[in-house]
C-alpha cells in the first residue's frame, strides 16, 4: 500500500478528481435543463421546456445553422491546406524544418489572440482593404467582417489560419511513414506523380483523414473564444455558433434552465461525432487484431 | 546476349563507399543470385540496376542498351520486394494490371495479360481481394503477379522469402525455380541466405564489402571457393579453415596440420600441382564438414584416410550427426551418419576424403588449389 503510494497520488487521485468533476458536473447541467432554474438553480420540473423554447429560437436556429456550414467549410478547407501543404513539404525541400514549424506556429496561439489580430486584419477601416486602398486601388472592397452574409466565412478564414498545420503535421507524418518500397514499385510500375498520389500515397492516408476530420469537427462544434474575439457574434447575431448562445442565455440573460438546454444539445451534437468514431475505432482495432 | 552489362559500377555514399568496382555480365536466361552478409553492397547495386538508386559511377546496360540515365519505367523491368510492396488500397486484380494502366494498354489487352497470369500462378480466385486479406504466400504469390504480367527483359528479385516462414520458404523456392525453367526469364535475385543461392541459381555472384568475391555456377563457387571468405560463406555448417604447413616428400606434397603435436596430422595430396610453390610455406587448409566422416565410411572405393581425433561436442539434427572434433589441435566440423553418435571426451576414428581440399593462401586468402 504505502509502496504504491505514488501511484496512486499521481493517477488514480487527479483521474477520479476528474472524472468526478466531469461526470457531476455534466449530469448537473443535464438536470438543471429540466427545471425552470433562472438566475439560481432551482428544484422543479419542465419536461422538454426550455429545450422546444431553445430549438424554436432563432438564435439558436442561426446557429445551428452557421455551425453546419462553418464545420464543414472549416473542415474540408482546413483538410485541403493541410494536404497541399504537407505534400509541398514532402519534396525534400530545403529549409523544411523551419517552414514545418512555421505552418504549425499558429497552433501555439490563444484563440482569442487569432480572433482579435484577425478582426484588425479584416476591419475594412483597418486592415487588408485599408492597405489596398492605400496602394492606390481604392475601388477594392474585402468587407466580410461587417457583411451578413459574409461575416461566417472570416471565422472559417482564421480558424484555417489557426489550424491547417495541425492537419498538414498529422499529413507530413503519414506521408513519411508511407513503405519506401511501395514508392519504389509505383515508379518501376511507371505511375507519374499525380498518379502516385492518388492511387497509391494517399489511399494509405485515410485513417490519418478520420482521425484530422473528427479532432476539427470537436474543435468547430465547441467553438467559442475564437468567434467572440473576432466577431462577437455580429454584425447582428450573423455569425452565431452554439457555444455563444449557451453563454449568452446562462450569463447575459440569467436564462439558467435554457442555457443547460443549448450546452446539452451541444453535448448530443458532438456525440453525434465522436460516438461513430468511437465505434470505427474499435472496429479497426478489431480487424487489425485478426488479421 | 547480355541480358544485363555492369561495367565498373561503384556508389559512394558521403565518406562510405558501398561498391567498388563491380563487373558483371548476365546473360539472358540466367537465374543469377546476388548472396552475401547484410552490408555487402547487394541491395544496393540491385536498386540501381533498377533504376531507384544512381551509381557513382560506371554503367549499366539492360539488353544493350546503356540506362544510367533511363527512369525505371523504361528499363524494360519488373521487381519483387521483401515486403511484397502491394499497394494496400488496391485490390489483387488492380494491384496486377496497374502498371498496364499506367503505361495506357489497352483494357481487353490488360485482361488478357491479367487471365495469363493468374492462371500460371492459380491466383484466380483472389483476385477481387485486397492485399490484407491474403496470407504471407498468397502475396508473395501476387507480388510475382504483378512483375510477371509485365514480361520484361529483366526480373529483379530483392529478398522475396525472407519475410515467410521456413516451411512456406521452402515451398516459395521450388516454386519460382519452377517459374524460371517454364519461362525461361532472366532474373537477379538477390538474398543473404546461401541456401537459396544454391538451389536456385544458375550463377551465383558472391559479394562481400562491395566487391564481387566470385562470379560462378553453383558448383564452382562450392568445390572451388575463390577465397575464405566465399569458403566460410557457402555452405552450412561452413567450411573447416584450419591453418597448415604444406610440406614435401617423395610421394608429393602433404599437409600437416598441428605440425610438431603429439596428434599432428599429415595428409597427402594428390592433383594439387599448383600447390608446388608453396611447399614449406604455411597455408590455410579447407575440408567440406561433408568430407570428414565416421572411420567405417569409404568415400566411393578410394582407401580411406583415417585419422583419429577427440570428440568435443556431438549435434544430432537427426538427418545426420553434427561433430565438433579437433583436428591437430584445430577445431573442425564433420557431418557423421545419424547413427553414429560417439561421446564427448572420446577419440574417434574419422574418415577424410582428400580428393576435395582447398589450400588458401593466408595473405591474400586466395584459392591456391
Amino acid at each position: 500500500m504505502i509502496r504504491r503510494l505514488p501511484e496512486i497520488l499521481t493517477i488514480w487521485v487527479p483521474l477520479l478528481l476528474s472524472a468526478a468533476h466531469l461526470i457531476a458536473f455534466t449530469l448537473w447541467t443535464i438536470w438543471i435543463s429540466f427545471t425552470p432554474s433562472t438566475l439560481v438553480p432551482v428544484t422543479g420540473w419542465v419536461g422538454l421546456r426550455n429545450y422546444s423554447s431553445v430549438a424554436a429560437s432563432r438564435n439558436w436556429q442561426i446557429a445551428f445553422d452557421n455551425l453546419l456550414l462553418f464545420g464543414s467549410a472549416f473542415v474540408l478547407l482546413s483538410l485541403a491546406t493541410g494536404l497541399i501543404l504537407a505534400i509541398l513539404l514532402d519534396q525534400r525541400i530545403r529549409g523544411e524544418n523551419v517552414l514545418r514549424s512555421i505552418f504549425l506556429y499558429p497552433l501555439a496561439v490563444s484563440f482569442v489572440v487569432t480572433g482579435t489580430v484577425w478582426s484588425w486584419l479584416l476591419n475594412p477601416g483597418l486592415g487588408i482593404q485599408k492597405l489596398v486602398h492605400d496602394l492606390g486601388w481604392t475601388s477594392f472592397r474585402f468587407d466580410w467582417l461587417i457583411d451578413r452574409d459574409m461575416a461566417i466565412w472570416t471565422i472559417v478564414i482564421a480558424a484555417i489560419w489557426q489550424s491547417s498545420g495541425f492537419a498538414m503535421a498529422l499529413f507530413l507524418a503519414g506521408l513519411r511513414s508511407v513503405d519506401a518500397d511501395l514508392i519504389k514499385a509505383a515508379q518501376i510500375d511507371g505511375a507519374g506523380p499525380v498518379r502516385m498520389y492518388r492511387r497509391v500515397i494517399l489511399p494509405t492516408l485515410w485513417p490519418i483523414t478520420i482521425t484530422v476530420i473528427v479532432i476539427q469537427l470537436q474543435f468547430a462544434i465547441s467553438t467559442f473564444d475564437l468567434v467572440r474575439a473576432l466577431t462577437n457574434g455580429g454584425p447582428g447575431i450573423a455569425t452565431q455558433l452554439p457555444a455563444l448562445v449557451v453563454y449568452d442565455l446562462m450569463f447575459q440573460r440569467s436564462l439558467l434552465g435554457r442555457g443547460a438546454a443549448a450546452a446539452v444539445l451541444m453535448l448530443l451534437i458532438l456525440l453525434a461525432v465522436l460516438l461513430p468514431y468511437a465505434a470505427w475505432r474499435y472496429l479497426q482495432r478489431r480487424r487489425a487484431i485478426h488479421a | 546476349m547480355a541480358a544485363l552489362s555492369i561495367r565498373a559500377l561503384s556508389k559512394r555514399y558521403a565518406n562510405l563507399e558501398v561498391l567498388k568496382g563491380i563487373d558483371l555480365d548476365i546473360e539472358s536466361g540466367e537465374f543469377t543470385v546476388l548472396v552475401g552478409p547484410s552490408g555487402c553492397g547487394k541491395s544496393t547495386l540491385l536498386n540501381i540496376v533498377a533504376g531507384l538508386d544512381h551509381a557513382s559511377a560506371g554503367t549499366v546496360e539492360i539488353g544493350g542498351r546503356v540506362v544510367n540515365d533511363v527512369p525505371p519505367k523504361d528499363r524494360d523491368i519488373a521487381m519483387v520486394f521483401q515486403s511484397y510492396a502491394l499497394y494496400p488500397s488496391m485490390t489483387v486484380r488492380q494491384n496486377i494490371t496497374f502498371g498496364m494502366e499506367c503505361r495506357g494498354v489497352a483494357k481487353a489487352e490488360q485482361e488478357k495479360a491479367l487471365a495469363n497470369v493468374a492462371r500460371l500462378l492459380q491466383i484466380e480466385p483472389l483476385l477481387g481481394r485486397k492485399p490484407s486479406q491474403l496470407s504471407g504466400g498468397q502475396r508473395q504469390r501476387v507480388a510475382m503477379g504483378r512483375a510477371l504480367v509485365r514480361d520484361p527483359l529483366l526480373f529483379l528479385f530483392d529478398e522475396p522469402l525472407s519475410n515467410l516462414d521456413a516451411k512456406l520458404r521452402v515451398e516459395m523456392r521450388m516454386e519460382i525455380k519452377r517459374l524460371h525453367q517454364r519461362i525461361g526469364a532472366t532474373i537477379i535475385y538477390v538474398t543473404h541466405d546461401q541456401i537459396e543461392a544454391m538451389t536456385m541459381a544458375t550463377r551465383i555472384a558472391v559479394m562481400h564489402r562491395g566487391v564481387v568475391q566470385q562470379f560462378a555456377d553453383p558448383d564452382t563457387v562450392y568445390r572451388y571457393p575463390a577465397n575464405l571468405f566465399v569458403a566460410r560463406f557457402m555452405g552450412s555448417p561452413p567450411m573447416n579453415t584450419v591453418p597448415a604447413r604444406l610440406e614435401a616428400d617423395a610421394g608429393g606434397p602433404v599437409v600437416v596440420i598441428g605440425a610438431g603435436r603429439p596428434d599432428e596430422v599429415r595428409l597427402r595430396l594428390r592433383g594439387y600441382d599448383a600447390a608446388a610453390p608453396y611447399v614449406g610455406r604455411e597455408v590455410v587448409f579447407g575440408i567440406r564438414p561433408e568430407c570428414i566422416a565416421e572411420g567405417e565410411r569409404v568415400f566411393s572405393g578410394e582407401a580411406p584416410i583415417i585419422v583419429n581425433a577427440p570428440v568435443e561436442m556431438v549435434e544430432p539434427t537427426g538427418a545426420e550427426t553434427i561433430v565438433l572434433l579437433r583436428l591437430g589441435g584445430e577445431p573442425a566440423q564433420a557431418r557423421i551418419s545419424p547413427d553414429v553418435r560417439p561421446a564427448p571426451g572420446e577419440v574417434a576414428p574419422f574418415a577424410l576424403d582428400t580428393r576435395r581440399i582447398c589450400l588458401f593462401d593466408p595473405e591474400t586468402e586466395r584459392l591456391i588449389a
